[in-house]
């Protein structure tokens, strides 16, 4: 089973991200469940959301203590939750930046760790110039396809028309394409210094 | 059709294949995605011959649904915690009628303190009103027990209420079995109503009833509740036939066999209870003898097939999500009854209560001391005994010891609630 823990806040679609996640291994013929943390619901503040996907059912009702992968959707939120809270050691981890682990301080905390797992991407800015609206949960899913390697960049693209349409849509997936090419070439890069 | 969806919206899906014809809502987390998505469908024409009435309260919901169920339409409503409580005269109104609306219980804490989270402490506040109540463990089951909830409430004449953990499945994302149109219909035949008001034949419903009859008209509510602990296994089965699915019935039953330790509870718990005793059976964790009884229909409370499900255990723990102040568990007060003279030792514990995290972690701990006979009576999982002893201190020192939450949250320094 994956488990994945998504870090943001209000307004930034953390909860459709893990929904859309759930939606894109549905779509791979797998389980998956995705759950939000209630808690503030605010604009701005931080929020948690949740995805399992299992090759089988998911009776698992607790919430995400320990997961294998996080995505941060706000780099902000680094001083200010503790994002990493249960994290398995050598997890993925992709963070909306443009900024290296090192720049954001993470560097000794994720020393000696699979370099290819721990990504970061500009998810913010590809939402502005493909969606023009600055909400980086669609190109971070694509970037966590890549990262992860647990999900098809295909199956994300059928999980965004499942919920969006037209230009939305369009716009979404072209935004996913680049921040997957993006973690790509970035995993690449980690693989060779490595 | 398979589909990955939110729990609210698996459950409008389902009621709109009931085919109601009159939908009163008023808007409380958790249940409001339901009726939004309800609302969406009439307006869009996809649910068609149904009235979505928008009113101005939870009380106006119930009263709604008793005057349309009362003119022969098929009723629906849904609601949580104060809103369930709000509405209460009208809910006891519905049943005691007789009228076979069909309410979803999107469950969650009933305050003070103001909770918006789930535990199960609206639905069994109303206990006993009067109105058939079932508990889905998964969103699929949530779904099929609307499609059961009409089939039953409409054959007995009685209400039904379809209770499912609120955020915990209404706002879950998860696979969903969605039946076909004609399936539903052939399971579910057109209403046809015991008593309606109708213009033609006019006939009073609601008379006032004295001494000389009260009693007897509430046996017969009684003896018709007792009608669906036979009705609702068959239900269970024609459901199976036409759906292919095992879904509903009184209870459920998981590595019961052989088993000395049996976990109850009700609801989706009982995902992480299974997930936890598969684990405490492997041989490496110790082999653990336990299994779990699942309650689907908590009223009636099937207390033949709870005992029955015991006959061969040594001691029970009735994991529960309410709790009775000033006595304990609700849920564990109905189960001892059913294990009267039955010789078993019995546990209550009560967990989750205003959306707790109940983990396996905990349960494990918990299923260990409970195999070694060594749990109270009455326990709380998880609670924070440093924080309660804190204010019990403050209380005995000081005469203005304050409002209880907010020493609490002042102790923890929380400046917002999490639930991870």
């Amino acid at each position: 089973m994956l488990q994945v823990r998504i870090h943001g806040r209000g307004g930034q679609g953390v909860v459709s991200a893990a929904e859309m996640l759930s939606i894109a291994a549905f779509e791979e013929g797998r389980h998956a469940q995705a759950f939000p943390s209630f808690g503030s619901e605010r604009t701005g503040a931080p929020v948690v959301a949740f995805c399992r996907i299992d090759d089988k059912e998911i009776r698992l009702r607790e919430p995400i203590m320990e997961p294998d992968a996080l995505i941060i959707q706000d780099p902000t939120l680094l001083h200010q939750v503790d994002c990493f809270a249960g994290l398995k050691p050598d997890g993925y981890i992709l963070i909306n930046t443009s900024r290296s682990f090192e720049a954001l301080g993470l560097g000794g905390f994720v020393k000696g760790w699979h370099p290819e797992r721990l990504c970061t991407v500009a998810a913010t800015e590809l939402a502005i110039k493909h969606v023009g609206r600055p909400v980086p949960n669609v190109p971070l899913l694509g970037g966590f396809a890549a990262v992860s390697g647990h999900i098809r960049l295909e199956s994300v693209e059928k999980a965004i028309r499942a919920k969006f349409s037209g230009k939305v849509a369009e716009g979404n997936i072209a935004a996913a394409a680049q921040a997957y090419a993006i973690v790509r070439a970035e995993m690449m890069e980690a693989l060779h210094h490595a | 059709m398979l589909k990955q969806c939110e729990g609210s919206h698996a459950v409008a899906e389902a009621v709109a294949l009931c085919r109601p014809e009159v939908i009163c809502a008023y808007p409380i987390s958790p249940q409001t995605h339901i009726v939004e998505g309800l609302g969406e469908m009439v307006k869009s024409g996809e649910l068609t011959d149904c009235e979505f009435i928008n009113v101005e309260s939870e009380f106006a919901a119930m009263s709604v649904a008793i005057g349309a169920s009362a003119g022969g339409a098929r009723a629906y409503t849904a609601t949580a915690s104060q809103g369930l409580l709000f509405m209460a005269e009208a809910v006891y109104n519905a049943s005691g009628l007789g009228l076979p609306i069909v309410m979803t219980v999107a469950n969650r804490a009933i305050g003070a303190p103001i909770n918006i989270w789930n535990d199960h402490s609206d639905s069994l506040s109303q206990r006993d009103c009067g109105w058939i109540q079932l508990f889905a463990e998964t969103n699929q089951e949530a779904l099929d027990l609307h499609i059961q909830a009409f089939k039953l409430a409409e054959e007995l004449s009685l209400p039904v209420m379809v209770c499912m953990d609120g955020f915990i499945l209404t706002h879950a994302y998860e696979r969903v079995d969605i039946p076909s149109q004609n399936q539903v219909d052939a399971f579910l035949p057109a209403y046809e109503p015991r008593q309606v008001l109708d213009p033609n034949e006019p006939v009073s419903i609601g008379a006032m009833v004295g001494p000389e009859a009260f009693m007897e008209v509430r046996y017969l509510a009684h003896a018709k509740q007792m009608q669906a602990l036979e009705r609702i296994p068959a239900h269970a089965a024609e459901f199976q036939r036409v759906f292919g699915r095992d879904s509903g019935g009184l209870i459920h039953t998981y590595c019961a066999d052989g088993a000395e330790t049996i976990v109850i509870a009700m609801g989706s718990v009982l995902g992480t209870i299974k997930d936890t005793v598969d684990e405490m059976r492997k041989p490496e964790n110790g082999g653990h003898k336990i299994g779990v009884l699942g309650i689907t229909c908590f009223r009636p409370f099937p207390i033949e097939a709870v005992a029955a499900a015991l006959k061969q255990c040594k001691r029970f723990v009735v994991l529960e999500k309410s709790l009775a102040v000033g006595i304990g568990g609700i849920v564990a007060t109905n189960v001892r009854m059913a294990a009267t003279g039955m010789g078993l030792r019995g546990y209550t514990v009560v967990a989750g209560l205003g959306g707790r995290a109940i983990t396996m972690k905990s349960l494990t701990a918990l299923f260990d001391k409970a195999g070694r006979d060594e749990l109270e009576l009455l326990s709380f999982l998880d609670l924070d005994w440093k924080a309660v002893n804190k204010q019990l201190v403050r209380e005995k020192q000081v005469r203005r010891s304050g409002p209880v939450a907010e020493a609490m949250l002042r102790d923890l320094g929380a400046v917002a609630a999490r639930n991870y």
